[in-house]
């Protein structure tokens, strides 16, 4: 009862990491309640597989449900085997993925159980609240915390009345650390047959593909990215070509992304991909708090912008005013006669 | 933003939402290969969303439904999906349900699904094409994380559709004539001028409802149906960065360069 839980997102038998990275912020918030974090997953031969990849992030108890039909994933399987599990173990909290399976499953739970669910979040922590229409107070809710509509506007959502207080969060955004500290580490296989009826099981998936990913954005250390200040597509050759020099990877705004510049999986920021590189090159981009958002814990920020107020330069470490045409072959230039 | 920390809509244009012209194209298609299909758009928000129904009907759908009702009114999403649902029982007889993914404004996703699980349905959500649609089943291509899956589901079915899927036929010329003045109830005024015309052509007459319209339970509408509330907004002041100020002068970004490497920045 009222522990945190984390939804265990598998591919085949691989425990994806966003999944790890919730854990990682599910043990904080367990130990900042003084509860237990659990986590549940659900897939196909999984047993004997998942274990070691969850266990060592502080997981006091893990549910395993091994069954055939249950990989790839389905909305309903998955869907009754979460409110079926939680209406016995009344979660307080429950973290998924903000990816395609979490976004697909979140939502179906959350309206099973009639409970809150916040997207996208980018920050999670614990705090009370006063509901000022009632008077009434609550201690220790989840700070659910996430850009909002229109602008530089960052949102707490809390969900005062109903359990789990659910929240999905992106890749990358939480970093993922084994844990050191005690955690019971029991795992337990349930029955499946108990949480999920056969009549689940009427949406057959006939081919499912997955590709490693094309590129490392996330882990890369330097990131060369451009917004809608590079102009165009071929614009964005200078960046890819500056990022190789660099050994880095290139990324986007969701404005790059909207015009076609540069694929969707390389988009950077709140509805992105959250990067954490060393050096971060900002190319035309003005900083919109949804942009912002992905790539504000960088080490060192360059922003070119021909704008010298482009709200980016705010948290920039170095701001070279100028466009991206100039400035781009200037430094691939200066880094080849340099670094020889 | 209102004083609860909900958007104020009132203040904002009427706009399709571009996943649901998606949508709105994935439908149309199944009603061109499948001779006798109907598309009706249902839609919520404040009357003057009955543009949204007149911007599909010229693109192709037949008829259309507007949920509007200041009970709806700071709605999150389940109190959202709460009410399309029960609009969606109250129009009775759909095999399919199609939306698009996500809202321009909330990008949540959360509303196709919640749908789905009210009206106790299965969902496919994330499809980019509804490849076809046979014996009571539909097969559908949907992105994933890393990939494509194509799945088949039963009707009925609830189906969000991706924005990489096909774009929207572009308006009918016929059509935009035909449903120029159609309206629902709310946005024609007492002296409206074509009391006449509307009597006349029924089409023009869009169904408006509200939430004893469609027998909903106004404890389970807008605000008051919402578990999740707005603690606080607040506007994000940067931590402004002492920063160095270049300019793209080859002195400049040399030295830079030089900077970096000199501080094993980059190498």
């Amino acid at each position: 009862m009222n522990n945190v839980f984390v939804y265990i997102e598998i591919e085949g038998t691989e425990v994806r990491e966003v999944s790890q990275e919730l854990l990682t912020k599910g043990r904080k918030l367990a130990n900042e309640l003084g509860v237990e974090l659990h986590a549940v997953a659900i897939g196909t031969g999984i047993k004997g597989k998942v274990e070691e990849q969850v266990l060592p992030y502080g997981v006091d108890k893990l549910f395993v449900f091994d069954a055939p039909a249950l990989f790839p994933y389905t909305s309903a399987p998955h869907t009754d085997i979460v409110v079926n599990l939680f209406k016995e173990e009344q979660p307080q909290i429950c973290l998924m993925g903000a990816t395609v399976i979490g976004r697909d499953l979140g939502p179906r739970v959350s309206s099973s159980l009639t409970s809150g669910l916040t997207a996208d979040c980018t920050q999670l922590e614990i705090g009370p609240y006063e509901d000022k229409k009632s008077g009434k107070t609550y201690e220790n809710l989840l700070y659910q915390i996430r850009p909002a509509f229109g602008g530089n506007i960052v949102a707490t959502i809390v969900n005062p009345d109903h359990r789990p207080q659910m929240a999905t969060v992106r890749s990358g955004v939480m970093q993922k650390a084994v844990y050191d500290g005690n955690c019971k580490k029991e795992v337990v296989y349930p029955e499946v047959s108990k949480y999920v009826s056969p009549e689940a099981f009427v949406v057959k998936v006939l081919d499912h593909h997955v590709e490693a990913a094309k590129h490392n954005l996330k882990g890369a250390p330097i990131v060369v990215s451009g917004g809608y200040g590079v102009g165009s597509k071929e614009g964005f050759d200078m960046l890819f070509e500056l990022a190789k020099v660099l050994h880095g990877e290139v990324g986007g705004s969701r404005a790059a992304v909207d015009a076609g510049w540069i694929d969707n999986d390389r988009q950077i920021g709140q509805t992105g991909v959250t990067v954490h590189p060393k050096v971060y090159i900002a190319c035309g981009i003005s900083g919109q708090i949804q942009h912002i958002a992905g790539m504000q814990d960088s080490g060192i920020i360059i922003s070119i912008n021909s704008d010298p107020e482009a709200p980016i330069n705010k948290i920039a470490d170095y701001v070279i005013t100028g466009t991206v045409e100039e400035v781009v072959p200037k430094m691939i230039k200066y880094y080849k006669q340099n670094s020889k | 933003m209102t004083a609860e920390g909900t958007v104020n809509r009132a203040a904002l244009p009427a706009i399709f939402n571009p996943e649901d012209l998606n949508a709105l194209e994935q439908a149309l298609r199944i009603k061109e290969q499948n001779p006798g299909t109907t598309v009706g758009l249902l839609t919520m928000g404040p009357p003057r969303a009955g543009e949204i129904i007149r911007e599909g009907l010229y693109r192709g759908a037949d008829t259309g439904w507007l949920l509007t009702d200041r009970l709806f009114a700071g709605a999150d999403t389940l109190a959202t999906s709460y009410a399309l649902a029960t609009a969606i029982k109250k129009i009775g007889d759909v095999d399919l349900v199609i939306g698009g993914r996500q809202a321009i404004d909330g990008d949540t996703a959360q509303v196709g699904p919640q749908v789905a699980q009210k009206l106790g349905l299965n969902q496919v959500t994330y499809a980019e094409e509804i490849l076809k649609i046979e014996n009571s089943k539909a097969t559908i291509r949907r992105m994933i994380d890393g990939g494509v899956e194509v799945v088949e589901a039963p009707l009925p079915l609830v189906v969000t559709v991706n924005g990489s899927a096909a774009e929207c036929r572009p308006q009918n010329a016929k059509l935009v004539m035909k449903y120029k003045y159609a309206a629902c109830p709310l946005e024609v005024a007492e002296d409206d001028p074509r009391k006449g015309l509307r009597a006349e052509r029924p089409y023009l007459n869009l169904t408006q409802w509200s939430v004893s319209d469609v027998d909903g339970d106004p404890q389970q509408c807008g605000m008051s149906g919402s578990p999740t509330k707005v603690k606080e907004v607040q506007s994000i002041a940067f931590q402004a960065k002492e920063s160095k100020t270049l300019t793209a002068k080859d002195e400049d970004i040399n030295a830079l360069i030089q900077e970096l490497l000199n501080d094993k920045i980059i190498g």
